[in-house]
């Protein structure tokens, strides 16, 4: 398989899911990597277990708006130690968006995910396919596709460097 | 083809014509972060520039938890003052009686000004339109890197007009308006977008009014949000100005609109956001009679003079009937409140005032709920668990609204008590 290609298992979540559901504020001190990972989706009924039984390699699947509220990195931080490669999304607040991109974390804007959760295409544990590069998400278990929107280069060239800290340490090497 | 008021700032600092679309690096006229700044220094230190880009540039103002409630902000605030001795920043607002609420401080004290372009490591950063800033909010990584390169990326984005006419009727105010808004085109309503205000009733509004509409720009998902800098704006930042590099911008007439809205606020009325999402909206007849247990006066949304006026003719000789937290937004509006004999009305009320800062608005202390129990605030979110505990529920509403709700220990009209 492509290294592009990658497989895992799907965690749905609903439209608008706000930061303090992907990360609550009570632990906005915290600045251990590893333990933010532990408040995964804490404050997301139903998803409560999500941090100790999401695989590295599983998805985050959303609807609209994912990441709405507050500019906290914290958010992306989490999900990015839980091992999970990828958030897929109808559309990603700002801020989250910057974030995700900003610390090299790979974002995938989806057309038609949110109602496709609405009516139950694309459930929890569903067995997904997602091919990075070309944005196409094939779900294994009940056979349903949906496309993903490629990055633009300016965010390709900052993920490719792992971030924009270190895409502006290595500009910074080159002069 | 007219331009809008981002494409006319962003081209000005580009230093050349932009569109809605283009990707511009500019340099940021104030990078504003408050207790934040401390893990930010720690991620600028990784990038190995010895010195921030313009030690004038930055402001750091601490509200987030003021003074420190716990071992790990108490560090927190130790690191920042450590960076600012460090880099000599000038601009410093520690735990002081000439600190406040970030947002508030920053157009107070004269940073918040037309045409700047100001980032800052808070989502609600965007207030500063209504000083005709163009002003967002942005993450800890990226903010590193604008200390360190004096630059930052924007995509160039499109506009949403909301154009307002009409009068207020009694009872309600510009955060019924903004809550309108919001329920009506959702959190995502504005995503990426510019958020430009128009029209009669904003040139009548004051700059209190206009920062509550620009406040929660971001809560329909808006880069920034702007009202015109008009005679209001330059009077109010005369001899203030922190900066000489400003200048009055405002959208061509034939500025070209991805979305264009039009608001009456003769057709609004008192209303809420329900739990737990900002454009849960619903009018105050729907909720009126639901019980509640506190009540939040304050945030960078309503806590200026302007609302606490507003809410202190409301519980002038009464006494309210749940726990009821008054913040003033800062210490300069805490010090007017005083002098105008609101403290007094709100003590003898039965409420509790606090120091300035962000109190419980996202849940650090003063004023945590239990589960169960239901606040009706002020502030601007109300995100399952916000104020601290994920079995509570939070209504947001103007300080008329919040300052009825008082007195009734239960969701309550303002109409019916003024």
């Amino acid at each position: 398989m492509e290294q592009n290609v990658l497989r895992g298992k799907a965690w749905v979540f609903t439209d608008d899911v706000d930061t303090d559901l992907i990360y609550h504020n009570k632990y906005l001190a915290e600045t251990d990597p590893k333990k933010m990972a532990q408040y995964s989706f804490e404050y997301y009924p139903g998803k409560e277990k999500f941090a100790k039984e999401a695989k590295p390699g599983d998805f985050v699947v959303a609807g609209r708006n994912f990441g709405t509220g507050s500019s906290r990195e914290h958010a992306v931080y989490c999900l990015k130690e839980l091992g999970i490669p990828v958030v897929l999304a109808e559309s990603f607040a700002r801020i989250y968006y910057r974030n995700a991109i900003n610390n090299g974390y790979p974002v995938l804007f989806v057309k038609g995910l949110s109602d496709a959760i609405k009516e139950g295409k694309i459930q929890d544990g569903d067995e997904l396919e997602v091919n990075i590069s070309t944005g196409e998400i094939k779900d294994l278990t009940n056979g349903h596709t949906f496309h993903g929107d490629a990055v633009t280069d300016l965010e390709k060239d900052i993920m490719a460097s792992g971030g924009l800290i270190e895409y502006l340490k290595a500009q910074a090497a080159k002069k | 083809m007219g331009m809008t008021f981002a494409e006319k700032v962003l081209g000005k600092a580009a230093g050349y014509a932009v569109k809605a679309g283009d990707v511009v690096t500019v340099e940021p006229h104030f990078c504003m972060s408050h207790d934040n700044a401390a893990p930010i220094a720690k991620t600028f230190r990784k990038i190995g520039v010895p010195k921030v880009w313009k030690p004038d540039h930055l402001v750091f103002i601490l509200d987030h938890a003021i003074p420190a409630p716990t071992d790990e902000h108490a560090v927190n605030h130790k690191e920042i003052r450590e960076f600012v001795e460090e880099q000599g920043i000038p601009h410093f607002y520690d735990v002081t009686s000439k600190g406040g609420v970030c947002h508030q401080k920053m157009c107070e004290e004269g940073f918040a000004l037309p045409g700047l372009i100001i980032i800052g490591s808070d989502s609600h950063t965007c207030t500063y339109g209504a000083y005709g800033a163009f002003s967002t909010g942005i993450g800890r990584s990226e903010m590193a890197a604008a200390w360190a390169t004096g630059k930052i990326w924007f995509r160039v984005p499109e506009s949403l007009k909301i154009t307002v006419k009409g009068k207020f009727n009694k009872g309600v105010s510009a955060k019924d308006l903004i809550l309108k808004i919001i329920g009506d085109i959702k959190a995502d309503g504005a995503d990426y977008m510019s958020v430009e205000f128009h029209g009669p009733a904003i040139s009548e509004m004051t700059l209190a009014e206009r920062m509550t509409l620009c406040n929660m720009g971001i809560e329909m998902g808006a880069k920034n949000a702007v009202c015109p800098p008009d005679q209001k704006v330059l009077d109010a930042i005369r001899g203030i100005e922190k900066t000489n590099e400003w200048e009055a911008i405002w959208a061509d007439e034939d500025a070209v609109y991805a979305k264009e809205l039009t608001y009456d606020l003769g057709e609004l009325v008192p209303c809420v956001a329900k739990p737990h999402t900002v454009d849960n909206y619903a009018p105050i007849e729907e909720v009126k009679g639901t019980k509640i247990h506190q009540a939040f006066l304050g945030s960078c949304t309503n806590a200026r003079i302007e609302d606490l006026r507003l809410a202190a003719d409301i519980l002038k000789g009464k006494e309210v009937a749940v726990r009821t937290i008054v913040i003033p937004a800062s210490w300069r509006v805490y010090r007017q409140a005083l002098d105008e004999g609101l403290l007094e009305i709100f003590l003898d009320a039965g409420c509790v005032i606090t120091n300035p800062g962000c109190g419980p608005c996202m849940g650090n202390h003063e004023g945590i709920l239990a589960p169960g129990e239901a606040c009706i605030s002020t502030a601007n979110r109300n995100f399952k668990g916000r104020m601290g505990n994920k079995d509570s529920f939070i209504y947001l509403a103007s300080p008329m609204t919040v300052a009825a709700s008082a007195l009734k220990g239960e969701i309550a009209d303002p109409r019916e008590v003024l």
